[in-house]
């Protein structure tokens, strides 16, 4: 009996624990499942023509020539939709005045929405803003600009019993009768034909400025002020992180003071992010004067202050797990208390700390809210290195949540925002990954 | 309880097969005594290890032998609540004095472990670590100190082909002989043993007792054994301690024949211990 029960008990164990590890992976599937197929849409899509004019415009990009006979065709296409237009227009002119009180604001919807579409219309002054000058870039964007044409979005609220829902009424009806009614079969025909969508894979996305906040090019500002932040992050606190280490575990006496210090750096592990953000803030910028404003500099200080604790501790338990026989026998050939440490604890260490130091990496990598008050905005140009010293940076992850929430045009550079997700993702995994090598490869040189 | 001198030790003891060459560093202990804390390990010895003799150290475990031993190069300084009395000479140097350096001495007198413990680095690197802390990277000469300790060791045949590989892949007793070339890089005048061969197989406890023959004469050998065989091979001379005291310091030809007390008669006979 008691033995029966025993094996049930293990046997339970083992089923939870199961259960745990495959609801883990199901939720990473679910999580990854996205990230990833929505973040390759980033680097992945139908490009119209569009697209290939911008980057010749903006990034001397691409064959000119093809590139003007394109734009050629193009307008060419889209010379019969033009002309419906402007005949629309002048019949617009000679309605009864109810009418065209009526059709006016309708049809100038229309034509905005076009202009979303395929850029400023025949006759227009070039407009400031980047994103008014080109029309769509993406075959997928382009689409959803159709169908906002063919339909508009209208309200019903006829039952007041029920919540108002939308409807969708084609555009097409309130012209019934006019030039401008053929206009809508002949756009969703000829679509095609006036954008020329073709798959490409746009790789620049890494390592174009983004142009016009997001609406186009690529992410590299962002890349590089996280390149930066966490690689001074990890100059400063690697260097304080494994020397604390080193004291607390072979030279502080044990005593009141130092079991005190090590509660403080475990509550200091525990602190919330934001707080280290808000602290960075109030000491290195308003206090120390590091920097004018926010700068690279206050934000990797800031960073650097989040995981120290991580280092120390990693650092601490891999120093404390070496082999007191090593010590002992370094020590016994005449090795000062630091020789010792430089030549036999830390290389014996070294594949524990190097844990440390790089799952502190990815987490600096990460972190947003120790940035926001210290080191990121929203939009910016790639930073020289010595201006890290006194510039802010945009940053992957305070863009993504910038992107998600406060950027104007929200649904139309989803794109953009996944691919940001997906960059900071394998920027994390490649880093672990790297730290596993690393360590598989000096562990495997120690134990020869 | 007796108290050896010297002079009767000397006259005891064979006498050295190899010169003195003017070191005559030897260790000598008076009324020396070690403490955990309250609890005093090792009482009021007082004893002369000779110089260029092999002198072994024997008693059951706990009556202080490691600690006595240990304390010759200071490597109980670093246990907390440690401290000690009387007085420990090396070389006329009181080895608790506040003007030695602890550095200097452990050069000067070598130590091999229970364990081997050689660092997770190459042979060489092993070998060379000491010397090079002393030295500093002097490449050529340092090949050749290299192989001299091996060679002294006994290890340089089998190891002369891969002296980079990593240490830890040579066998148990490899890597004693190890420890002991690496301690000897540094030309020590004492070698202190602390039962290098308890973590070993028989084949490999007969090749480091050799040794330590062949190492006799050339440097003060002090050895801490549980083994009474051992002792009685390999060693000029035999302290016995139990529980702290000295019980008995004398030839160890003499001690394992006819011993003076009661109590090493009863040690050795395995009565108790």
């Amino acid at each position: 009996m008691k033995l029966r029960s025993r094996k049930l008990l293990d046997r339970s164990l083992t089923g939870v624990s199961v259960m745990a590890i495959v609801l883990m992976a199901l939720a990473l599937l679910v999580l990854l499942g996205p990230i990833f197929s929505r973040g390759a849409a980033a680097f992945f899509f139908r490009a119209t023509s569009e697209f290939r004019r911008i980057n010749l415009e903006q990034f001397n990009r691409g064959d000119s020539r093809r590139i003007a006979a394109e734009s050629q065709a193009v307008a060419e296409a889209r010379q019969p939709l033009y002309g419906m237009l402007d005949d629309f227009a002048a019949e617009l002119e000679d309605m009864d005045p109810a009418r065209r009180r009526e059709l006016r604001p309708q049809f100038k919807e229309v034509r905005d929405l076009l202009r979303e579409l395929l850029g400023p219309l025949p006759g227009e002054m070039d407009a400031v803003m980047l994103r008014q000058q080109y029309g769509q870039t993406r075959w997928e964007r382009a689409q959803v600009t159709l169908q906002r044409i063919l339909f508009s979005e209208q309200w019903d609220y006829s039952d007041p019993s029920r919540m108002g829902s939308k409807v969708l009424v084609p555009r097409r009806q309130a012209f019934v009768g006019t030039q401008l009614e053929p206009l809508f079969p002949h756009l969703q025909q000829n679509l095609k034909s006036m954008l020329r969508p073709r798959f490409t894979f746009y790789w620049r996305f890494l390592s174009d400025r983004s142009l016009d906040s997001h609406f186009f090019g690529g992410i590299w500002p962002e890349i590089l002020g996280t390149f930066y932040l966490t690689l001074g992050a990890m100059l400063l606190a690697i260097p304080f992180g494994v020397i604390a280490a080193i004291y607390l575990s072979e030279f502080a006496a044990a005593g009141r003071l130092v079991s005190l210090l090590r509660v403080c750096i475990s509550t200091l592990a525990g602190v919330p992010s934001i707080v280290f953000g808000l602290f960075g803030l109030a000491f290195f910028i308003n206090t120390l004067h590091l920097s004018h404003s926010k700068s690279v500099l206050a934000g990797s200080a800031t960073l650097a202050l989040l995981i120290l604790p991580t280092i120390i501790r990693a650092a601490e338990e891999a120093l404390k797990s070496v082999p007191h026989a090593y010590k002992e026998a370094a020590l016994s050939l005449g090795a000062s208390p630091l020789r010792m440490v430089l030549t036999v604890l830390l290389p014996a260490a070294l594949p524990g700390i190097l844990t440390g130091i790089i799952i502190s990496m990815g987490r600096a990598a990460g972190e947003t809210a120790p940035i926001i008050f210290t080191a990121a905005v929203s939009v910016g140009r790639p930073l020289k290195l010595w201006e890290t010293l006194n510039q802010p940076t945009p940053a992957l992850p305070w863009n993504i949540y910038n992107l998600a929430t406060e950027h104007q045009a929200v649904d139309q550079i989803r794109h953009v925002q996944f691919g940001m997700v997906l960059t900071l993702v394998l920027l994390v995994l490649l880093l672990n990954l790297a730290a596993i090598v690393i360590r598989a490869r000096v562990s495997r040189k120690m134990r020869g | 309880m007796i108290q050896p001198t010297l002079a009767n030790i000397r006259a005891a003891a064979e006498p050295a097969t190899a010169d003195y060459g003017g070191r005559q560093a030897h260790v000598a202990c008076d009324r020396f005594s070690f403490f955990y804390g309250d609890n005093q390990a090792v009482r009021n010895v007082t004893l002369d290890f000779p110089s260029f003799q092999v002198t072994a150290i024997i008693g059951p475990s706990g009556c202080g032998k490691s600690t006595l031993l240990r304390s010759i190069n200071r490597m109980n300084d670093l246990i907390p609540g440690g401290r000690t009395g009387g007085r420990l000479v090396f070389d006329g140097q009181d080895v608790y004095g506040p003007r030695l350096d602890v550095v200097t001495l452990r050069r000067r007198i070598g130590m091999v472990f229970q364990k081997p413990n050689p660092f997770p680095k190459s042979i060489f690197n092993n070998v060379a670590y000491g010397r090079r802390l002393h030295d500093g990277p002097d490449k050529g000469r340092l090949q050749e100190i290299v192989e001299a300790s091996l060679q002294r060791a006994g290890l340089w045949d089998e190891v002369k082909d891969r002296l980079d590989d990593n240490a830890l892949s040579l066998s148990g007793g490899q890597q004693q002989r190890l420890c002991i070339a690496r301690a000897l890089a540094v030309d020590p005048e004492v070698l202190l043993m602390d039962e290098p061969t308890s973590a070993l197989d028989p084949r490999a406890t007969a090749r480091i007792e050799d040794l330590i023959a062949e190492l006799r004469g050339r440097y003060t050998i002090i050895i801490v054994t549980h083994n009474m065989q051992q002792a009685a091979r390999v060693s000029d001379l035999t302290a016995f301690l139990y529980e702290g005291d000295l019980i008995e310091y004398g030839a160890t030809a003499q001690m394992f024949t006819q011993p003076r007390q009661k109590r090493t008669e009863d040690y050795m006979t395995g009565r108790f211990g």
